[in-house]
């Protein structure tokens, strides 16, 4: 690059920076450095994550240039609109197979919340008057599969379920085949919690999937990650090892009921584009309920606790 | 496969450019010092260290930063790696601190935290850590709303082999507790590890039930299970719950996962107690005594070098290991050595939970985790092998392959795929062992 051109582009950079400065300075807006520095403290105390908190705020800085924004409150709307067009983008309604059964298979690291998650899906379809079955594909948590059952009799699902230890590749098998011979109208797979970084583990749950799309044409139609609203920026790495393996559609945001706002969502919906299906909100078994952006914005930002 | 590198993976090699980009500029000045601590302010914050925490954090490593001769360094990079890693392993307690087992037996422990933490799995890890250092243990289940809960106890403490005791689910936990405490006295227990329901903290009902517990049984040690996952919110359990039961002591569990457990850090800041285990992995065996300097390596994504070094230790053959370290660096390594390693590693667990605490693998999925059917398959092909060739692997050639093959029982495939991990293997050991490059992660 020849100097000379150099020289103009350098000015021209900085009358640029001199006149957004300016601009700033003198524009009566809200966007101020401390309301930036308040939203970033609230949304990286919400598990945002550093990327998507920076992007965040820059985006507000570029739209707050474009036009005057005069209140906070005005800022919060558009924030929320921000957050809520992220989701929208990758919108999905839960896919119900037009041939029965549907079939769900549930996946996570441990603890995160499976197995109340299932019963909760299990509830929300039996009150609709539909057949349940759920199969016990997590053989080797001590007493996972008494948890299971005690759950499909509390809410009127039918269980499949082999011996502790068995091949969880066999359970789902089973249940499928189960699944179709009594015409049920929604297979739920529980499966055992792993962590994403142990590879066997990763390998015996694609196993599981395979299973129960070979048996049954079109299924799984979802593959729900299931993760707990108190996850940090791990939450990113769960997803991310999750859908390489097995191609999940979905996540369910568990245990929102405490004082997290689940912000981790945010951060994978945004880099990997995975939408939240369901948001798990209590203990009970009707504690279950359909993601809805806009609350889960307006919680965000909320300044509460 | 993607690549998994994140924007703030690694804080040394960061810090090492910022110092780098400022050198040109001679002294050193209080600005370039904020400019690095926003780094490591960032790198915190990835490791979801609670946000107030890294704020404290980051102000009095920059006092000391200021204070000190980082300013003069020709090396200032490490100088604030120093010093940061100084303060994360004094917040972390200092040094590894053991349960507190003094006074009459029974020794009564009893485990709190949210759902889904690992608790029941935290007190069969340390019922059996305790039965392998000589206690006899009873673990009593209060948990009486997780379905299956206490059968699940039952069942890991009975492969634990030690003693179970839970009463029917509609009794109130704080009258099982209480039994199982009388329980312990009556069969002569040195410990009773008492386990409670998940709760959030700000469900009022279920934390007044565990200050119920609480005064019922009067633990030596009320432990906090905390899942290192977890993000912001940990400062907030961690005090609700130290509030209302006052806590001892801290069991970081999944720490096998690649979080890199900032949540450590938070909870021991504010409440000044400490971790005492870690929980890392599916087996029972898997537990261990926590130790802050590992832990403050881990938060910084520069590794765990001391649990590797440790966990080798306690499975390989002293002689053999120096042998094998010889060999190295002689730049030897044969597919015969390579099965005395398989041997080896196979004692110690996976393959890539060992690699992952080296640094800079840190946050990477190795792919040589070895499925245990594999690893048969190995075995009969390196057996099926000449003496020649399992010493110089880079003669086999396409008809060496398929008589392999043969005689093994496998493919060529197999054979291929055995060859590549064998030389991946044999360049990240030259790598490890090679002097030159353990410069890789000196700083500056």
């Amino acid at each position: 690059m020849s100097f000379f051109r150099k020289f103009t582009e350098g000015l021209a950079k900085t009358s640029k920076n001199l006149r957004d400065k300016i601009q700033e300075i003198f524009r009566p807006g809200a966007v101020t450095e401390e309301f930036l520095e308040d939203l970033e403290a609230i949304l990286l105390q919400a598990d945002v994550g550093v990327r998507a908190t920076q992007e965040i705020c820059e985006s507000l800085r570029l739209e707050s240039k474009k036009r005057a924004i005069r209140s906070e409150d005005e800022l919060y709307e558009i924030l929320t609109a921000k957050v809520k067009e992220i989701f929208d983008a990758i919108y999905q309604p839960l896919k119900v197979s037009e041939v029965n059964p549907t079939v769900y298979i549930l996946v996570g690291v441990n603890g995160s919340g499976k197995t109340t998650t299932i019963a909760k899906i299990a509830k929300l379809w039996i009150d609709q008057g539909k057949k349940v079955i759920v199969a016990a594909a997590d053989t080797f948590r001590a007493a996972a599969e008494d948890q299971l059952a005690i759950w499909a009799e509390r809410v009127g699902a039918e269980i499949v379920s082999h011996q502790h230890g068995a091949d969880p590749g066999a359970v789902a098998f089973d249940a499928a085949r189960a699944a179709l011979a009594r015409k049920a109208d929604l297979l739920l797979v529980d499966t055992a919690g792993r962590l994403h970084t142990k590879k066997n583990l990763m390998e015996e749950l694609k196993k599981i999937v395979r299973v129960v799309a070979r048996e049954i044409p079109g299924a799984p139609h979802e593959v729900l990650l299931v993760i707990d609203g108190t996850t940090g920026q791990n939450g990113l790495s769960q997803a991310r090892v999750f859908a390489e393996s097995v191609d999940v559609t979905g996540i369910c945001l568990t245990k929102l009921d405490g004082s997290s706002k689940g912000g981790i969502a945010l951060a994978i919906a945004k880099e990997l584009r995975i939408p939240v299906k369901f948001v798990g909100m209590g203990e009970g078994v009707d504690d279950l309920k359909v993601f809805d952006p806009e609350a889960f914005a307006r919680g965000l930002f909320s300044k509460g606790s | 496969m993607k690549s998994r590198k994140m924007a703030f993976e690694n804080l040394a090699e960061k810090l090492a450019q910022t110092f780098k980009r400022l050198r040109g500029k001679g002294k050193l000045s209080e600005k370039d010092v904020d400019e690095a601590l926003r780094e490591v302010r960032l790198s915190l914050l990835e490791a979801d260290v609670n946000f107030k925490v890294v704020k404290e954090f980051v102000a009095a490593v920059k006092e000391r930063c200021l204070d000190s001769e980082v300013l003069e360094s020709l090396t200032p990079a490490q100088q604030v790696i120093k010093i940061v890693n100084q303060e994360l392993i004094s917040l972390l307690g200092g040094k590894a601190r053991p349960l507190d087992l003094s006074g009459n037996p029974p020794v009564v422990i009893a485990l709190f935290g949210l759902q889904g933490s690992g608790k029941t799995t935290a007190a069969g890890k340390l019922a059996l850590h305790l039965k392998k250092n000589g206690r006899k243990v009873l673990c009593v289940s209060c948990d009486v709303y997780r379905p299956a809960a206490q059968k699940q106890l039952e069942l890991i403490a009975e492969r634990a082999q030690v003693g179970f005791f839970t009463m029917d689910p509609n009794t109130p936990p704080e009258v099982i507790a209480k039994k199982g405490v009388e329980k312990a006295i009556s069969a002569a227990q040195d410990v009773v590890i008492v386990d409670t329901a998940g709760r959030m903290q700000v469900d009022a009902d279920m934390m007044e039930e565990a200050r119920r517990i609480k005064e019922a049984i009067d633990p030596r040690e009320s432990i906090l299970v905390a899942d290192a996952m977890t993000g912001q919110e940990a400062c907030k359990v961690a005090l609700a719950f130290d509030e209302v039961v006052g806590i001892t002591g801290i069991i970081l569990t999944k720490v096998d996962s690649d979080a890199r457990g900032g949540a450590a850090l938070s909870i021991a800041k504010v409440t000044g107690k400490p971790i005492k285990f870690v929980s890392t992995g599916e087996k029972l065996e898997d537990f261990q005594v926590f130790h802050p300097d590992r832990m403050a390596s881990r938060i910084l994504g520069m590794g765990d070098v001391l649990t590797l070094i440790e966990k080798a230790e306690a499975a390989f053959d002293q002689k053999k290991a120096a042998e094998m370290e010889k060999k190295l660096r002689r730049k030897e390594f044969t597919l015969e050595d390579f099965l005395d390693q398989m041997k080896e590693v196979k004692k110690m667990g996976s393959f890539g939970d060992l690699l992952r605490m080296i640094p800079g693998f840190g946050r990477a999925h190795v792919d040589v985790d070895i499925d245990p059917k594999e690893w048969v398959k190995i075995e009969a092909i390196i057996n099926s092998m000449t003496p020649l060739e399992r010493r110089k692997p880079e003669i086999i050639d396409g008809s060496r392959k398929r008589r392999i093959a043969r005689g093994s029982g496998t493919q060529v495939q197999d054979i291929n795929r055995l060859l590549k991990q064998f030389f991946q293997a044999r360049k990240m050991l030259f790598q490890m062992s090679s002097p030159e490059k353990t410069g890789r992660f000196r700083l500056t």
